[in-house]
């Protein structure tokens, strides 16, 4: 899975993406000096080859990955990602389900942690009385640290069935008649499919995008806050015309991080999303991730063509990580651009 | 600083001399439903000859993969090769073990055992085209039992499993639709439900769904209490899955008869067998460039099939019948040689 740089993470003046030289004072160099500025050059070097071994890794994975990918890719062409068969018996594969299931649970998983997160931020940094600040802040940042399988177990054991039983049923009472909403709601209200996965990628995400926006939210400079409330603003004013805009770059980069984790989850999604190779219109039904279809057939792929489209399916996801990212990356730009223009 | 980095060379280059003096001790890979039984027997065939035997549950396919590769001295998969393959790659395989996969329900007020179904009607429940549990199909096999008129949902695995073959492979042998539009295999395109991961995945999902119905190796149907049903075999009998109606199942089977011992235990003759049962296998190179080290592997089978009955029962696994493993130890005999043509066992 990839994040995006902590760039992304700060607000603009603390961007570290465009870091400053330190220009030398042009001293007589003594013996010293010579020594030090040796030292200097090889710690440069040293430094920009770890940065660079970086960047080898990545393509040499990219490159790995295509090449395995490689007999799925030549066999099914692009019907490989426009396709939903499934079929290891005949060796019949197409990734448009998982792709569909990856996509779809992501997109439940911010719409639902997003809002939340940006209240837990918002909370903790505006509104939180200082005794508690510290040990919310910190129960939030723990909630990351719980390995994902436990989200699974979890999910599967006690979330599923609590989910299942009551507001499956519910949802489908208010929504199961609305023309546009009720398809979404079709189906055996048994716990598990799409929008339980959803929900439990949602709740995995929060500490991140929280953690992040409170970080930021925390940098603005009491002045401005404080001229904005004198002259009479409400909290949320404050909060929606000076603190976000001036926090806005690094509000998007935590969506980022949490979307990256969210794209990229395994275990979690594989426990509760019911793993069945299958498009369909309702969030109540089974569907598959790219993530969870690794997961739970690579053991026993033996066919070359099988484990040549799962790995294919790797790619993939590889890809749509990137593509998210760069994204990301040119509303940021996009936003920066807007900022110039308005003053 | 200096003589703790030779102290630490010293310390390694023992434990290098320590490993190398157990070289005899076996390894092998494979199939993650037979694990618990190999590690097992593993234990009590190093306290008592003092040979360990280190075994991978990395799944089937990766079991036949290694063995390919010469990397282990033997593979382990709950799929048999067929004839043709064992010979392209130059395998033998055996028998190890036998399970049985059991079909278990969430119905309310119905008792474990008292469900009857037969091989048509699960084919046609996962196939979709019955979809009701008051279903005629259902209700004509169970005249005593009052089914609801809920839907049903299928649980299936979603990973890749010798359970899942055996499975498929029944429904395939009861249903010419199933076998021609699905087919047998460790994972299939399944027409219908929600998978579950591992048998605990499916387990966990047929407790927890209403109405649903899933299949389970037997050692989890019955640690989780859960509903298995009857199911009508070969002669027409209803049975009860049990390790009783396993071992039935296993010694009606021909051995004899099946080349390269291509057996599938599904749907075997005899009054009491069960009909969903598999065996585990073991796969060796026919020709072996390190004899010693094969003989050693098939004396540890051979300690198995003696002497670690009761700790497979333990396990509510099937040990093989004495007579089977009769039959096995014939075809090491004629099958597997050393490099100058030499059988290695006798």
């Amino acid at each position: 899975m990839a994040t995006p740089s902590t760039a992304a993470a700060l607000p603009p003046h603390m961007s570290i993406s465009e870091p400053r030289r330190v220009t030398r004072d042009p001293e007589p160099p003594t013996a010293s000096r010579a020594a030090g500025v040796w030292q200097d050059k090889l710690f440069e070097n040293i430094t920009r080859f770890f940065a660079l071994l970086v960047l080898a890794l990545l393509l040499g994975i990219l490159l790995a990955l295509g090449y395995s990918a490689l007999p799925a890719l030549d066999k099914f062409g692009l019907s490989f990602f426009t396709t939903s068969v499934w079929n290891p018996v005949t060796s019949d594969f197409g990734a448009l389900a998982p792709i569909y299931g990856t996509l779809v649970t992501s997109v439940i998983a911010l719409a639902i942690g997003v809002p939340v997160s940006f209240g837990i931020a918002l909370f903790l940094t505006e509104m939180c009385p200082t005794v508690l600040r510290r040990p919310l802040g910190t129960a939030v940042e723990l909630l990351a640290a719980i390995p994902s399988i436990i989200y699974g177990m979890w999910g599967l054991f006690v979330f599923a069935p609590i989910f299942g039983d009551y507001i499956q049923p519910l949802l489908q009472k208010i929504f199961g008649n609305l023309w546009i909403l009720g398809p979404l709601f079709k189906g055996a209200p048994n716990g598990i499919g799409m929008l339980s996965a959803g929900i439990i990628l949602s709740i995995m995400i929060i500490p991140f995008i929280s953690s992040v926006m409170r970080d930021v939210f925390e940098i603005v400079p009491p002045v401005l806050k404080e001229s904005a409330y004198g002259l009479g603003c409400t909290t949320w004013e404050v909060v929606w015309n000076v603190v976000l805009p001036y926090t806005k770059v690094g509000v998007i980069g935590g969506i980022m991080l949490g979307l990256g984790r969210a794209l990229g989850e395994t275990m979690a999604v594989t426990f509760v999303i019911g793993n069945a190779y299958r498009i369909s219109a309702s969030l109540f039904e089974p569907g598959n991730s790219i993530a969870s279809a690794l997961a739970n057939e690579f053991n026993e792929a033996a066919d070359p063509v099988h484990r040549a489209s799962l790995i294919a399916l790797g790619l993939v996801l590889f890809v749509l990580t990137f593509i998210v990212l760069a994204l990301s990356r040119l509303l940021i730009a996009r936003l920066a651009r807007g900022e110039g223009n308005k003053t | 600083m200096k003589r703790t980095t030779m102290q630490v060379f010293l310390l390694a280059g023992a434990l290098a001399f320590g490993l190398s003096a157990h070289a005899a001790d076996i390894t092998g890979a494979g199939a993650t439903f037979p694990y618990p039984i190999y590690a097992k027997w593993a234990d009590a065939y190093k306290k008592q000859t003092g040979i360990g035997m280190n075994y991978q549950s990395i799944g089937s396919g990766g079991g036949i993969a290694q063995i390919k590769a010469k990397t282990v001295d033997f593979g382990a998969s709950d799929m048999p090769l067929k004839p043709d393959d064992l010979q392209a790659a130059g395998l033998m395989q055996f028998p190890a073990v036998i399970g049985g996969v059991v079909p278990v329900v969430n119905l309310e007020g119905v008792a474990p055992g008292a469900l009857r179904f037969t091989g048509p009607v699960l084919a046609d429940i996962y196939m979709g085209k019955i979809k009701i549990w008051n279903d005629k199909a259902i209700a004509d096999l169970n005249p005593s039992i009052k089914l609801p008129a809920d839907p049903i949902t299928v649980v299936r695995r979603s990973d890749g499993s010798g359970t899942t073959f055996i499975w498929t492979d029944y429904l395939s042998k009861m249903s010419p639709e199933w076998k021609s539009k699905v087919g047998a295999s460790t994972a299939v395109a399944w027409p219908e439900g929600v998978g579950g991961k591992g048998n605990e995945g499916v387990a966990a999902y047929v407790q927890r769904i209403k109405g649903s119905i899933g299949y389970v190796e037997y050692a989890y149907a019955k640690k989780n209490k859960m509903i298995s049903a009857a199911v009508q075999n070969k002669e027409g009998q209803f049975v009860q899955p049990d390790d009783d109606s396993f071992a039935a199942a296993a010694a009606y089977a021909d051995w004899k008869a099946a080349p390269g011992f291509y057996q599938i235990l599904t749907d075997q003759p005899g009054k009491t067998s069960w009909p969903i049962t598999g065996a585990s296998f073991i796969l060796m190179h026919t020709k072996q460039d390190k004899p010693q080290q094969a003989a050693e592997v098939l004396k540890f089978f051979e300690w198995a099939y003696k002497n670690g009955k009761a700790m497979a029962t333990e396990l509510d696994y099937v040990p093989m019948p004495d007579t089977v493993a009769k039959v096995v130890a014939d075809a090491w005999k004629a099958q597997l040689k050393d490099g100058t043509g030499k059988a290695i066992w006798n």
